[in-house]
């Protein structure tokens, strides 16, 4: 019961873009297909995961002292293992995300979830939160995405959706439109906690 | 001249935070009065030409040597993190004013993935000592400039009347997407 809730708990009520805020970098980065996001959201899921587990089962032999830098040992370690996978696995995808997947290992997410969680927890609800917080982020991530290929470029995964005759609106593709796309969904995020704080008020 | 060219390129065509997406957690958290703003970019400038050649040198005369460049990675992030402590240490002792002004950005630097990424970028585009010397600073100068007029846009924002719902981040995003347009017009000057 407990893990589940573990699990869920990231994905919506604290999930690491929308709520916490973090890791925007790759968030506005990555963003610019649906393709590139599902590709960075799996590869941070799968580094979450690994070193949650690492650390939670570290967690008694490591003095408090030293453990951000051990901390970011582990979490470099797993990342240059996906990094060395994905250039193997799938050398357009690595080359499309260039430097953002090393710099998964100074992603705050990450080294947030080994001090708030994994840290303190055994092995199984750290994976289920390590889990819970990727899904999160990646949905998070691919929502930014969907918004900004099918306005920008008409299409989805590389899938025209939108008909010959849209007129892709070139700026969503530019960097600008990364901020734009935040912007809204960040302010539509607003609306929605506004209204729940009001209706609490009310009952 | 081609130097120049990188150093203005890096300035304003491709600026660090408004075009290539690095360093956008301080510069969502730092950029609320200028000031600090001014505090934060010195800090990063100072730290990110620091470890720029010290992540060449390392990278050059260890990992090439030894064929360890796969653990470059892991290599720059201990290096960084051990440069940051260090030079905490180092200034709280000697230079107690700079430390004064600097030290509460020091340990958020660390994590700023500005500084891995230029490491990793001099490397990434085979950069001699010299040019690795002038993409930190140029990137780290074009860290300060979009911090600081940030800075100076949001004192303005605090006075505006912002509709309810873009108050606070939203509003930020709105003005780094007109920042980054602006920036764009300096494509194609070089």
């Amino acid at each position: 019961m407990r893990i589940g809730k573990e699990f869920t708990k990231g994905v919506i009520a604290e999930n690491p873009l929308f709520v916490q805020v973090l890791g925007t970098c790759p968030a506005l980065a990555v963003t610019t297909s649906v393709n590139n996001a599902l590709g960075m959201g799996v590869a941070f899921t799968a580094v979450l995961v690994c070193s949650n587990l690492v650390i939670s089962i570290l967690r008694k032999a490591v003095p408090s002292d030293i453990r951000i830098p051990s901390y970011i040992v582990v979490i470099a370690s797993f990342v240059t293992m996906i990094e060395m996978i994905m250039n193997a696995f799938s050398p357009a995808l690595y080359s499309a995300l260039g430097i953002f997947i090393p710099l998964i290992v100074v992603n705050c997410v990450i080294l947030g979830r080994a001090e708030a969680f994994a840290g303190k927890n055994a092995a199984l609800p750290s994976i289920a939160d390590g889990l819970g917080m990727g899904l999160g982020y990646t949905l998070a991530i691919v929502a930014v995405s969907s918004i900004r290929e099918i306005l920008g470029a008409g299409t989805f995964l590389g899938y025209p959706i939108l008909g010959s005759a849209y007129e892709p609106i070139l700026i969503m593709i530019l960097p600008a439109g990364a901020f734009i796309t935040m912007g809204f969904l960040f302010a539509g995020m607003n609306i929605i906690n506004r209204r729940q704080a009001a209706k609490k008020e009310v009952m | 001249m081609e130097l120049f060219a990188l150093i203005f390129g890096s300035i304003f065509i491709s600026n660090i935070v408004l075009a290539q997406f690095l360093g956008i957690c301080p510069f969502l958290g730092v950029s609320k009065d200028i000031k600090s703003a001014f505090g934060m970019g010195l800090s990063v400038m100072f730290v990110m030409i620091l470890s720029s050649t010290i992540c060449w040198l390392v990278y050059t005369f260890l990992l090439v040597r030894f064929d360890l460049e796969y653990l470059k990675t892991i290599a720059f992030i201990l290096t960084i993190a051990a440069l940051v402590q260090l030079l905490e240490m180092f200034l709280k002792k000697n230079v107690p004013a700079l430390y004064k002004s600097m030290g509460v950005y020091l340990p958020l630097i660390t994590t700023n993935c500005a500084i891995l990424g230029i490491a990793l970028l001099n490397i990434q585009e085979n950069y001699n000592l010299i040019y690795t010397l002038a993409n930190a600073f140029a990137n780290s100068a074009g860290f300060t400039l979009a911090l600081v007029l940030m800075a100076g846009i949001r004192e303005r924002l605090d006075e505006a009347d912002v509709p309810d719902a873009m108050k606070g981040l939203p509003i930020v995003f709105f003005v780094a997407s007109s920042m980054g347009l602006a920036f764009v017009g300096f494509t194609g000057m070089i």
